[in-house]
């Protein structure tokens, strides 16, 4: 009954939905191997041997990898399948992109973002937005399946697994990497962050959501989020985006200013443990979900808070 | 070249969707139904590389009951040249079934590339184009924000966490579309006229030689656990007192 995580990281180290995914693989298998695919990825190889619970590490280099080309993955795991009953990935664009691709091939069901294993045959995840949790029951001999990181614990630290070099032969060609634009930050990652600030269309253009949603951030030492709305209109980033169609956060305290809380942004975010809700339309629907609302105008709520913060200490 | 676009008939996005009180799933009767959100983006892009003369003829299918002819219809006053329905009844296929029924299209169509959307709003899966890519050993590209169609490749911008990718396919390949691709149309009033003329096939899964048996089996649709109601606060130190103090988060 083994299990191979495929480790979602950037090349220099693991993203925190890869110890989370460990997790939910332990409770199929007590044998979970973790797959680090990559370019020079020793390092990220090194670090997955240390999460606890890892049997063992495989790691496999190529630029392909490196870049996360579908087709690579899907050359590298399609045979290696062979020895696992379920391959698990995080529910990440990385995993999304190409777990569908490699249960395809192994003609099988993709079980995607699961929140919650019943047992080895047996899931839960959110449709219709978050809406619904469904229950389903797979038939399929081995599963492959993408996890939704914020539903579980990271796994701890203190293991000690071995490291195995797996051969890759050359790909077919028919996808190329031609280049790539990272947003930078040095803010910490929207999606494992213990606080997230997040702003909405009400914030009105770019310079006021960097001076009010960034400045606040800062302050509380938490990553900037931002509604599909707050997107659309070039006031964030498109990968800042909270919602059913961008990112699932679940931090501790979840600051949503100027969002009114459509369906599509609460699937990103009401898993968080606090909400708080500023927003100066008492009916707005994100207070229906909001532990602390504040019916205010932002313009005058937000440099209060900073001010009151400021005086926390 | 040709262009195949996959659309479906789904729940309206601004629709709260209801779980039945028996659990067995979305209670969809008397609830407005529309084109996947991210199915309208794929066809206004696979339009604009015909207006562009980059494609030649666009072809939309569809898998589902007859009232998605309606959304096909839909697809046929924003561009599409002609569509095919599989009427599938009121069964909701798995995402490896729509990608083993399209590989089929793929076969008897030809087409030089495939745009569908990156997600469906109800399954919430993100998997049928990758499977399709699969199916066909073609290249993929899934959460596209830009495509570029030249002879023989395509360049295509995905969305990716951190930031943008870009990649060169070779044709024939499966762009799945992502929000930020396109601004889809409105269909005009004149141009869902003519979509009335323009043909569209409906054809029984059955005469479709391939196996859709579900391998997932639903055995309960839940509600989500509700949160526990939540305090309006009066002032931003009543706000940051309560945070720090009841909450402990700050």
């Amino acid at each position: 009954m083994a299990v191979l995580v495929i480790a979602d990281h950037d090349n220099q180290s693991l993203k925190s939905a890869t110890h989370k995914t460990v997790t939910a693989a332990r409770k199929l298998s007590d044998e979970v191997d973790v797959l680090v695919a990559g370019a020079s990825a020793v390092n990220v190889a090194a670090e997955a041997a240390g999460i606890a619970g890892v049997r063992k590490v495989l790691l496999a280099e190529s630029n392909e990898l490196g870049k996360v080309i579908a087709e690579a993955f899907e050359a590298l795991v399609v045979p290696l399948a062979g020895g696992y009953d379920s391959v698990l990935t995080p529910a990440t664009a990385q995993g999304k992109n190409i777990s569908p691709r490699i249960a395809a091939k192994l003609d099988v069901a993709l079980i995607s973002d699961v929140i919650d294993i019943v047992d080895a045959d047996t899931f839960v995840r959110p449709i219709y937005a978050g809406n619904a949790l469904e229950t389903v029951q797979s038939s399929d001999a081995k599963k492959i399946i993408t996890v939704r990181s914020t539903a579980f614990a990271a796994a701890g630290e203190g293991g000690s697994a071995a490291t195995e070099v797996v051969h890759i032969s050359a790909p077919r060609r028919a996808a190329r990497f031609v280049s790539e634009e990272a947003v930078k930050s040095s803010r910490p990652d929207l999606a494992g962050a213990r606080v997230v600030v997040s702003g909405g269309r009400a914030l009105g253009s770019a310079e006021e959501f960097r001076a009010v949603i960034e400045v606040l951030a800062d302050r509380l030492g938490a990553a900037v989020g931002a509604s599909r709305a707050a997107v659309d209109s070039g006031f964030a980033p498109n990968d800042s985006q909270v919602g059913q169609t961008g990112k699932v956060v679940a931090p501790e305290l979840y600051l949503a200013v100027g969002i009114s809380g459509a369906i599509q942004h609460l699937a990103g975010m009401k898993d968080s443990k606090v909400i708080v809700a500023i927003n100066k339309d008492p009916d707005a629907p994100i207070f229906q979900v909001a532990d602390y609302g504040l019916v205010a105008d932002y313009k005058t709520a937000v440099p209060e808070l900073m001010q009151q913060l400021g005086d926390l200490g | 070249m040709r262009v195949l676009v996959a659309v479906k008939r789904v729940i309206d996005y601004n629709v709260k969707a209801r779980v039945k009180s028996d659990h067995s799933g979305i209670d969809l009767a008397n609830v407005k139904m529309s084109m996947n959100p991210f199915d309208e983006i794929a066809v206004e892009e696979a339009v604009r590389l015909k207006e562009k003369g980059v494609a030649t003829e666009v072809v939309a299918v569809s898998i589902g009951p007859l009232q998605a002819q309606e959304t096909l219809r839909t697809a046929l006053a924003m561009g599409a040249d002609r569509a095919i329905l599989i009427d599938a009844g009121d069964r909701d296929l798995e995402p490896l079934s729509v990608a083993k029924v399209l590989r089929q299209m793929v076969a008897e169509e030809a087409p030089d590339l495939v745009v569908m959307g990156k997600q469906a709003i109800d399954g919430d899966n993100a998997a049928t184009g990758q499977m399709l890519a699969a199916l066909l050993d073609w290249p993929q590209a899934a959460f596209a924000s830009d495509l570029a169609v030249a002879a023989g490749s395509a360049t295509v911008t995905r969305e990716v966490d951190g930031g943008l990718q870009t990649l060169e396919l070779e044709l024939p390949a499966v762009v799945t579309a992502d929000l930020r691709l396109n601004e889809p149309r409105y269909a005009s009033l004149p141009n869902i006229m003519k979509a009335k003329q323009k043909p569209l096939q409906v054809r029984e899964l059955a005469s479709i030689k391939v196996d859709v048996s579900p391998r997932l089996k639903v055995l309960k649709v839940a509600e989500p656990p509700v949160r526990a109601a939540g305090v309006i606060v009066e002032s931003v130190a009543d706000l940051v007192s309560q945070l720090k103090n009841k909450a402990g988060v700050l």
